[in-house]
């Protein structure tokens, strides 16, 4: 699918002839609403915009994150456009905050736990027909034109990360469309990253003061995020299964 | 021994109330197929921790079961016992039938089924998922071509049983790949395991064999053809082998498990402490699917009746959808492991079992499969020369 976006169409978007006639939908999509993106994540326009020298991350600083906040989780619905509708077992949740109590020591801390955006998503190596995928920048996404809503991508996440639409959505963030019977997780805040901003639940975090979550290029030494992995113990989650996810975690 | 002669089954009012009431099953799947459609899966009892419900475990089961019901025809053409080569035909359709069954509640359950076309132009080769479908359509071209070519006059038998070959060699990579959707899910730890795939294989075989039991004695039934009670003791005794294999490769499965300290958690959930999982996996998979159709089978005396393999089948069928259930539902059910060490609490069911209860649109919707895949069963004994017209001991050379 081809983004013929005008606000977002030009950084890195080598939009060849061929690409443009392939898809149909795209021209319609131009002429219905200029200025609105209507595509989900399709893939090359997804792709136009990922440069395969960065890696987007996150790294969560678990002892600064506060137990009583979930300004990050907030944001992140606001931002694009999920909510709940007061059923816990069904409803959609691109970011959640758990709690983990040391068995051994009884110490408490709290930390947000979205998509891991895997080096080797599992996601990505079980969906038929390759809805979910990888940008070359690292970020994990499900193209909303071709997920068929199989749930096979849920079953095979190691993190829990992943939510089926059980019912239909409605005000839908253009940046963020959305819809009934597909799947979806946590972005990364795409639509921002691409104009060179950050997720959304990194702002809101930073504007409490706590500071918890940072995001930058692993890839980059001189970013602070790499720095700071070189600096401090981090960890990633689930090491076993070698997935080498974009998201890591310090102070656990 | 007589010829066997195949005819078409006459459309008795007993026939045209079978396909009356089954017709009446699938319009109840198509309407709950709608219903869904319409207010999405929220109407069902699935949700965001269990997210294969019910109709997974009616689609896996006949679809595992399409693969083994094509066991009498492999028998015949593979292995050279020729003696259940009357029924080959019949082996060969009702494999197909229950593919397609099991195939429609895969895809009438999807979150969106109107993209179908999406699954079949857009292939992923490194899902497990992508590949099936091709062994899936592979399958239903393969046996077709088998049944075309066995019904076909003069056809050459070497010819034959090339193809019944290709069938069987498939049928072993069908079910292979549908245990391997399991087995290949790495992150959780009810599944994650290679013996997934051939104990999926020997489930098919006492699957399909069960239900090739039954639903060819009823026919015979309706038909009013006769069906020799050694024939029927001959099918119990193999049901009776791949029974016994499928408890073999659980046994070994969970005793693995339970070997690894990292699994301990999940088989003492579905061993003991899962409710009504570990009720269906003791009474309904092991007693009711295992050891009761083994008594039956073997018994002194009412395991020489005809009417053992008859009251096998029902209970491996009944055992054989306990055993999915505990698979599908309790492989999702037990949290997974993504913080070793400690206690996990959030507002999205990190570290609690999952709950799921099916509701009455996946329970329409799965008895509708099976409901199609009994329709196309009985339709092609109608139109086509697929049932021979006499089993009778006599007639098949087994009265001895």
């Amino acid at each position: 699918m081809t983004d013929m976006n005008p606000d977002t169409s030009q950084k890195g978007a080598d939009i060849s002839r061929r690409d443009f006639l392939r898809s149909g939908a795209a021209v319609a999509t131009t002429t219905l609403a200029p200025g609105v993106t209507l595509i989900a994540f399709g893939g090359s326009a997804a792709e136009a915009k990922a440069d395969a020298g960065k890696r987007w991350g996150l790294l969560i600083d678990a002892n600064k994150c506060a137990s009583d906040c979930s300004a990050c989780v907030s944001a992140c619905s606001t931002e694009n456009g999920w909510k709940g509708n007061g059923n816990a077992e069904t409803d959609v949740q691109w970011i959640r905050k758990i709690t983990l109590n040391n068995t051994e020591t009884g110490r408490e801390v709290t930390m947000p736990m979205m998509c891991q955006h895997c080096e080797d998503p599992p996601c990505v190596d079980v969906c038929p027909t390759g809805a979910s995928f990888k940008r070359e920048d690292g970020i994990v996404l499900v193209d909303k034109h071709t997920c068929i809503g199989c749930r096979y991508c849920m079953m095979a996440c190691p993190f829990k990360a992943r939510s089926f639409v059980h019912e239909p959505v409605n005000n839908q963030k253009s940046h963020a469309p959305r819809g009934q019977g597909t799947v979806e997780s946590c972005t990364l805040c795409v639509h921002r990253v691409d104009k060179g901003g950050v997720p959304a639940c990194v702002e809101a975090c930073e504007a409490t003061g706590h500071g918890a979550i940072i995001f930058g290029d692993l890839k980059d030494p001189q970013s602070d995020i790499a720095k700071r992995l070189v600096e401090y113990q981090s960890v990633a989650l689930r090491p076993d299964l070698d997935l080498n996810p974009g998201v890591r975690y310090s102070g656990l | 021994m007589e010829r066997t002669i195949y005819r078409e089954i006459m459309a008795t009012r007993p026939v045209w109330g079978l396909a009356v009431t089954l017709g009446a099953f699938i319009a109840a799947a198509m309407a709950s197929f709608f219903y869904v459609e319409h207010y999405g899966h929220i109407v069902t009892g699935m949700n965001n921790q269990v997210v294969w419900g019910l109709p997974h475990v009616f689609a896996i089961f006949l679809i595992v079961a399409a693969s083994g019901a094509l066991n009498v025809a492999s028998i015949v053409s593979v292995f050279d016992q020729t003696v259940y080569k009357p029924m080959a035909r019949f082996s060969a359709l009702l494999a197909m039938s229950l593919l397609i069954g099991g195939l429609a509640v895969l895809v009438l359950d999807l979150g969106r089924p109107d993209r179908i076309i999406v699954a079949m132009t857009k292939y992923n080769f490194s899902s497990i998922f992508a590949w099936n479908i091709f062994f899936y359509t592979g399958f239903l071209a393969i046996v077709a071509a088998y049944l075309f070519v066995q019904m076909s006059p003069g056809f050459p038998y070497s010819r034959v049983r090339v193809a019944g070959t290709l069938a069987f060699v498939w049928r072993l990579a069908l079910t292979t790949g549908t245990g391997s959707i399991f087995g290949w899910l790495v992150a959780r730890p009810g599944y994650d395991s290679a013996i997934m795939a051939p104990m999926f294989i020997a489930m098919s075989f006492a699957f399909g064999t069960a239900v090739f039991i039954l639903v060819l004695s009823a026919l015979f039934r309706l038909a009013g053809r006769p069906f020799g009670d050694q024939m029927m003791l001959r099918l119990g005794r193999k049901l009776a082998i791949f029974v016994a294999a499928v408890m073999y490769f659980e046994g070994v499965r969970h005793l693995t498990n339970l070997y690894a300290a990292e699994h301990v958690g999940f088989e003492t959930f579905i061993l003991t402490g899962g409710g009504t999982l570990t009720t269906l996996f003791w009474l309904g998979q092991v007693v009711i699917g295992g050891v009761i159709p083994l008594m039956v089978l073997f018994h002194p005396s009412f395991g020489k009746t005809a009417k053992a393999p008859l009251v096998a089948s029902v209970l491996v069928i009944a055992g054989g959808f306990a055993q999915l259930y505990v698979i599908v539902i309790g492989g999702q059910a037990y949290p997974m492991e993504m913080f070793p060490g400690y206690e996990v609490t959030s507002g999205f069911f990190d570290g609690e079992i999952a709950s799921y209860r099916p509701r009455w649109p996946e329970v329409l919707l799965g008895l509708g499969g099976v409901a199609i895949a009994l329709f196309i069963t009985g339709l092609g004994a109608k139109i086509l020369r697929i049932l021979p017209t006499n089993l009778s001991d006599a007639n098949v050379g087994l009265n001895r």
